[in-house]
């Protein structure tokens, strides 16, 4: 028989007992949509954590070190390359070093102070740190209040937000009570003085001696940050954030300035570590093997979220396990419903075989069928899953605006998903429809024409 | 285990019209089946032009079902869910026969046994000469050489019985189609057969040509 008869025949034989096949591909669909809802809850989820990631800025970033500062942040590194004494300093020659090495597209000091901030004639202590202007667009700055700085050497200040209610003296309270339109308003646009300390290099005999000298900076308040966005400094994280370009200009005195000056080779400064940003997630491989052969020590998150790629791919396979145990019984509810119609429809094999049906032709007619209902399932199942999703990520939605946090894509469901659903949908259908149709085959014509 | 036939040694031409005649459990619609390549002997051999059945592979036996033989039965073994047209075309979905010619093929099988007028219909909403004139159509639309029919008036009235053995030797007759009746009504058999075999405990007891037949014909 061919193939589109088969279908025919198979089509019709659906229809015969509606109600019954509606049930069987309804569960199918059950199947389908908690697989498809499953994986498109892994997906979205790991989508999610890797678009946040990449939005840190961290996945492009290579922290570098110099091998003189004893205080590698991967112990491998220490047991090779040059000793400690032998490598170079981390200075301004070799920040211009790195910023040649292909794939890097900027090179800033990472440099901090913990210093008294006046405002209001009050004063406050606090971590100050610089920030390069690329860094603007990483979602820490979501629902920053006021703008970003005009210029790389402005005279301007962003505040994270808890500093900014310190300020204002509601230090009192959690991050997560302080709302940050609340605490911007008083303080967009105004004043606060930083005193810091400039390291001056003196012409001295001595390579390594230089001068002190306290200075104070009138800077205008111009943005006030919801988030952390130095959060991954821990402890050494900073609350008020001036331009890169100004702190650098600044030459302020770093905490490892007094500590260096033992084994400085020169008068000049020596940053205790720079920070490469790279074109692409991609190339960070590369730049960190480039980097490393002048001599210094790399580190990047790409190390870190391996095992966070390993989790979600874990997590993807056991939410992808889960979801198949509901098609695993829609599958049982295909063979019993095959079964049942070979029961039913025994006489009608009869009648098939004397009328000259071959056992592939009343195979096929069976295989059709499974499919059909699989096929169909895995329509419904897909659409039901995918609709599934859209109510979860607009009830998460609503909940994370109740909790005051910006609206977050957590289900995803690609095209590829769908086409993976469709097909394993259809697959296991036609694998539950296996032994009905070879039972169905090899039935014998003679009593199952004498069957009533 | 059962014998149902037991021994049996027939040698049937082509063309001919045998009547198989036996009590119920006489072994006639299992000769039938055997015939039919529905069931197999466990010993013996079922020879049909030349080929024994035995030798035949499933697929082969399917075939032979197929283009070879036509079967009829007394209980019509119409498929309900399908109309007349439909279940006439059956068999040639079977054969892969292209669906258009299918179409006229059945249409005019069926104009053949008079119920051109009755394609759309189902099964059931036929009467039970009508369903039987369905089923001989399909036997028939593959154009077998042989037909096997299975009481094919056990379960129709005297008059459309005779209806339909009528169309059935006009087959036997124009076309030179063999045709097997299997029947426990000697006088029907008697009417249309030329050779008439009795069975009783699945072996022949008597196989005679049909006296009552040659003397009808000598009259008429």
């Amino acid at each position: 028989m061919k193939l589109y008869d088969s279908i025919e025949l198979a089509g019709r034989n659906l229809r015969e007992s509606v109600l019954r096949n509606s049930l069987t591909t309804l569960g199918i669909s059950v199947g389908v949509a908690s697989l498809v809802a499953m994986l498109s809850l892994g997906i979205g989820l790991q989508q999610l954590a890797s678009r946040r990631l990449q939005r840190s800025g961290l996945f492009d970033s290579i922290v570098v070190t110099s091998r003189r500062d004893l205080r590698s942040f991967n112990r491998e590194q220490e047991e090779s390359g040059p000793a400690p004494a032998e490598s170079p300093d981390l200075n301004e020659a070799a920040r211009l070093k790195i910023a040649n090495v292909a794939g890097v597209v900027e090179v800033y000091p990472d440099l901090r102070f913990i210093t008294e901030v006046r405002y209001d004639d009050k004063p406050h202590l606090t971590m100050v740190a610089g920030l390069p202007s690329s860094s603007k667009d990483g979602d820490s700055f979501e629902g920053m209040q006021g703008r970003f700085f005009l210029s790389e050497d402005a005279h301007e200040v962003i505040l994270q937000k808890s500093f900014a209610a310190e300020l204002l003296g509601k230090s009192s309270r959690g991050p997560d009570e302080i709302n940050v339109n609340e605490v911007a308003k008083p303080l967009l646009g105004k004043q606060l003085v930083m005193r810091y300390a400039e390291r001056e290099s003196s012409n001295g005999q001595d390579t390594a001696s230089f001068s002190v000298i306290s200075h104070e900076m009138p800077l205008t308040i111009v943005g006030v940050t919801d988030l952390d966005p130095d959060s991954m400094r821990g402890s050494a994280r900073a609350r008020l954030f001036i331009p890169q370009k100004l702190i650098e200009d600044m030459r302020p005195m770093q905490a490892y300035d007094m500590r260096d000056s033992s084994r400085a080779t020169s008068n000049e400064a020596i940053y205790s570590n720079v920070v490469a940003r790279v074109s692409g997630a991609g190339k960070v491989d590369t730049v960190e093997q480039a980097i490393k052969k002048l001599g210094f020590n790399t580190f990047s998150i790409l190390d870190a979220t391996k095992s966070m790629r390993r989790f979600f791919a874990i997590l993807d396979l056991f939410l992808g396990i889960f979801g198949s145990l509901a098609l695993t019984v829609a599958s049982i509810g295909i063979i019993n419903t095959l079964v049942m119609a070979i029961l039913e429809r025994r006489r009608e094999i009869g009648i098939m075989k004397a009328v000259g049906a071959s056992d592939a032709d009343v195979r096929g007619l069976f295989f059709a069928e499974a499919g059909a209902m699989g096929l169909l399932g895995g329509i419904c199942g897909t659409a039901l899953g995918w609709f599934i999703g859209r109510v979860i990520n607009f009830g998460t939605n609503i909940y994370l605006k109740r909790q005051g946090f910006p609206p977050e894509h957590i289900w995803s469901v690609p095209v590829w998903l769908v086409a993976v659903a469709l097909g394993f949908s259809f697959l296991v259908s036609l694998l539950s429809g296996l032994y009905p149709a070879s039972r169905a085959a090899r039935l014998d014509p003679v009593q199952a024409l004498r069957y009533e | 285990m059962i014998r149902a036939v037991d021994g049996i040694t027939l040698q049937i031409a082509a063309g001919e019209f045998v009547a198989l005649l036996g009590a119920s459990g006489s072994g006639k619609s299992s000769l039938l089946n055997l015939l039919a390549g529905l069931d197999s002997p466990s010993a013996g051999s079922v020879i049909v032009e030349n080929q024994s059945l035995s030798d035949l592979s499933r697929d082969e036996l399917a075939k032979y079902r197929r283009h070879t033989v036509g079967m009829m039965f007394q209980s019509f073994n119409l498929i309900p869910s399908m109309t007349v047209l439909e279940n006439v075309e059956l068999p040639l979905r079977f054969a892969e026969v292209e669906r258009s010619k299918r179409r006229a093929l059945a249409m005019s099988a069926l104009e053949k046994v008079g119920l051109s007028g009755r394609l759309k219909h189902r099964p059931i909403e036929l009467s039970g000469g009508e369903q039987q004139r369905v089923a001989m159509a399909r036997a028939l639309i593959n154009q077998p050489r042989i037909l096997l029919a299975d009481e094919p008036t056990g379960n129709l009235d005297s008059r459309t019985g005779t209806e339909v053995m009528e169309l059935i030797r006009r087959l036997n007759q124009s076309l030179k189609m063999t045709v097997l009746l299997v029947t426990h009504e000697r006088d029907l058999a008697e009417k249309y057969a030329d050779r008439l075999i009795f069975l009783a405990d699945g072996k022949v007891v008597a196989d005679q040509p049909n006296s009552a037949r040659t003397v009808a014909g000598a009259k008429s």
